[in-house]
């Protein structure tokens, strides 16, 4: 019987970065997974949270672990949002009958190549990429979520991907949601040396699992003319030739 | 917004644009990785050595009053003197007054952040005392008349040029080719003649321990043992903070400090100190005094969820680590201590004022991941702006944009409205060339970056068209 995954797509994926979804949705089929998109899933509060605003992000889990709460196994393409939920929603909803709600569904959702590589043991998804590719380790999926091969070990499962090391590969993006913007100076000197760091590398495409970090790194080398794009692990793995 | 927050944002707008500065730190912090790296595998097991120097501190920190009462009973039993100042002023108070009771002209200063944070070399200056700091580095920002830029390395920010420079320009002694060795020399030689003329010697102290009454000094010049042994009166400052149960405890911290402070296995010189020279000792002051400061950190030790912030040890990994402090510098924070641990704490000790260091940061958690004590850094940051925000109330900046925006979020039709109208309106807009103009909501973003992507469909739309049976082809 094929696992039953639910899609948690972050929001700015939805409104801004709708391919990575669309190409996550193929891999999991494609490794046999019945995938399904409960539509009335909006933003998991992390912007409000991350203010200082609790009050006005409780909702938003409230909202996420009512729409979530018979999904066996959610899974979402980005480590950030895997991060608030797992990690925050627990603290975030206090003590309670809602915490162990969260606590129950943070167990049941995962990102992306962690579901992948850890939950269904898989390096080759069937993949093939025929170019050189480095991997920034986003800050979330590395120190929140813990996962540090998980990714590249699906990397490596791609056909014809040639994964070239980034010095510094786990040093911030310079994100960091309002961060980007309150501290816009701040934030682009940040981004500078990750593309700086990404250009070194010489690589076509520089690879993440959280969408927000490709979104910034793709700001600034986009500004700067660099030549590396940037794409989401997802898109690699959907990419079939 | 505080006059102290838009400072803020002025200095790091400038400082994270300076490329000279850039390339020193960047320098300088690929020397401490490596050698913080070298460090750490040196131990068979550093997570555990971390847990231990955390549990440590717990138990210290849980204690505070049984240990430091300890502590001050073995002081004065060895005949020393303890002092307890509840705040700047009555530190400071005590330690002019015994300078000037006791006819002090000159004092040497060992390295101490806690003595910055009370500013008491001015108020020692005022009586006419020549106040020398002797660390190295505290020593040239001292004749530079600015304050540390680093807990750790307090000139971390000047190349040997500028040193030469400064050298000639106060000392009036043009080093060649500023030869570091000559450079060292060149102040080795003018301090030598303030360890001997001072009367008074300042300290802090890496650890305080109750169950000797020592004071613990790690050094790597030796500044500390002339500080502490050549003048008459000694006089250690420090944090209630500081304090450990057991002298055996040093076995982990002393190592784990030096390692997190500079990749050392341990730092050059470790110096015990119990109470003033006793008879038939060969060195040693003949008084001997310790300032227990709390400056606050009883507010913080009144709350639970916060209270761990007092584990900390100083040690800098934390500035080392930050991509926010290797931008903007340690002088931009305008605090007596930097880096995620000054964005932490300074709030704490200082008020709202300071408020915006909590938020000065990208919540990437590399500071809590190499904390030798484990304090959870990030996750701190996260609850000050929540306290923050919380005793602002509505006029907290943002409460009224995040309440229209929880309308939208617990309504997904709104939402989804609201997110077509967004991508469809500077779609327009970008398509006249106004991404990064002043009518751009977005122009935060999009003055320094390329603009976000903004595609015809959102996911949900292509999913209801079709998707969720299918897995229709890409937009």
């Amino acid at each position: 019987m094929a696992r039953k995954v639910s899609l948690f797509v972050p929001c700015f994926v939805d409104q801004l970065q709708p391919e990575v979804a669309v190409d996550a949705v193929t891999v999991l089929r494609r490794v046999g997974c019945e995938v399904d998109y409960p539509d009335d899933q909006t933003c998991c509060g992390q912007p409000a949270f991350n203010s200082g605003f609790w009050n006005e992000a409780r909702p938003c889990a409230e909202r996420f672990l009512r729409v979530f709460r018979d999904a066996e196994t959610i899974v979402c393409p980005s480590g950030s949002c895997t991060t608030m939920v797992r990690v925050f929603y627990p603290e975030l909803m206090g003590a309670g009958p809602g915490h162990d709600e969260a606590v129950a569904v943070g167990r049941r959702t995962f990102e992306f190549s962690e579901f992948l590589a850890k939950v269904m043991g898989l390096s080759d998804v069937g993949a093939t990429f025929p170019h050189t590719v480095t991997y920034h380790a986003s800050c979330h999926g590395l120190r929140e979520l813990r996962l540090r091969d998980e990714p590249l070990k699906l990397l490596r499962g791609v056909k014809g991907l040639k994964l070239v090391d980034m010095l510094r590969c786990d040093e911030c993006c310079g994100f960091g949601g309002t961060f980007a913007m309150k501290f816009e100076n701040i934030s682009v000197a940040m981004g500078e040396q990750k593309a700086d760091s990404i250009a070194v590398t010489g690589a076509e495409y520089v690879t993440a699992i959280d969408p927000s970090c490709l979104m910034h790194v793709q700001g600034i080398m986009g500004r700067r003319k660099d030549g590396a794009k940037t794409i989401h692990l997802a898109s690699i793995l959907a990419s079939e030739r | 917004m505080s006059s102290a927050a838009q400072q803020f944002l002025r200095d790091a707008a400038a400082k994270s644009a300076d490329l000279v500065h850039r390339e020193i730190i960047r320098k300088n912090m690929e020397s401490y990785d490596a050698a913080h790296l070298r460090g750490r595998s040196r131990f068979k097991d550093w997570e555990t050595a971390r847990r231990r120097c955390q549990e440590i501190k717990r138990e210290a920190i849980n204690h505070l009053d049984h240990y430091l009462l300890q502590f001050e009973e073995k002081v004065i039993a060895h005949g020393g003197h303890v002092f307890w100042a509840a705040n700047s002023a009555e530190a400071c108070g005590y330690i002019r007054d015994l300078a000037v009771s006791r006819g002090v002209r000159t004092v040497v200063k060992s390295k101490s952040m806690v003595t910055e944070e009370i500013h008491l070399a001015p108020v020692l200056e005022e009586q006419g005392i020549k106040v020398w700091e002797t660390d190295l580095g505290e020593f040239i920002v001292q004749l530079r008349n600015e304050p540390p830029y680093h807990i750790v390395t307090p000139a971390m920010h000047l190349n040997r040029q500028q040193i030469r420079d400064l050298f000639r320009d106060k000392l009036g002694e043009d080093v060649a080719d500023a030869d570091p060795q000559k450079l060292v020399a060149l102040a080795r030689r003018k301090l030598r003649e303030a360890f001997f003329a001072a009367e008074m010697g300042i300290s802090g102290a890496n650890f305080i321990i109750a169950d000797s009454g020592a004071v613990a000094i790690s050094t790597n010049e030796g500044n500390g043992r002339l500080s502490t042994s050549l003048p008459r009166i000694h006089v250690a400052v420090t944090g209630i903070e500081k304090v450990i149960p057991r002298l055996v405890d040093l076995a982990t911290l002393w190592p784990v400090l030096a390692t997190s402070g500079t990749g050392q296995p341990i730092t050059t010189y470790s110096t015990l100190i119990a109470g003033p020279r006793k008879p038939g000792e060969a060195d040693g002051p003949e008084e001997f005094h310790v300032v227990l400061i709390d400056n606050g950190r009883s507010g913080l030790l009144a709350n639970a969820e916060e209270r761990e912030v007092l584990h900390c040890i100083r040690c800098g990994a934390c500035l080392n680590i930050c991509p926010v402090y290797r931008n903007i510098g340690g002088h931009t924070y305008n605090t007596t201590y930097q880096g995620p641990i000054g964005s932490v704490l300074t709030p704490h000790l200082r008020g709202s004022d300071f408020q915006h260091l909590s938020y000065a940061s990208s919540l990437c958690g590399a500071c809590s991941s190499v904390c030798p004590v484990n304090i959870n850094l990030h996750h701190h940051l996260l609850h000050n702006r929540r306290d923050f925000t919380a005793a602002a109330g509505s006029k907290a900046s943002g409460r009224l944009q995040f309440r229209l925006w929880r309308i939208a979020m617990v309504h997904p039709r709104l939402y989804a409205v609201g997110g077509w109208l967004m991508r469809r309106g500077l779609r327009l807009l970008y398509g006249l060339g106004l991404a990064g103009s002043a009518l751009d909501p977005m122009r935060a973003w999009s003055r320094k970056r390329a603009p976000v992507p903004l595609p015809r469909r959102s996911f949900r739309a292509q999913w209801k068209k079709g998707m969720a049976l299918t897995g229709a082809a890409k937009e």
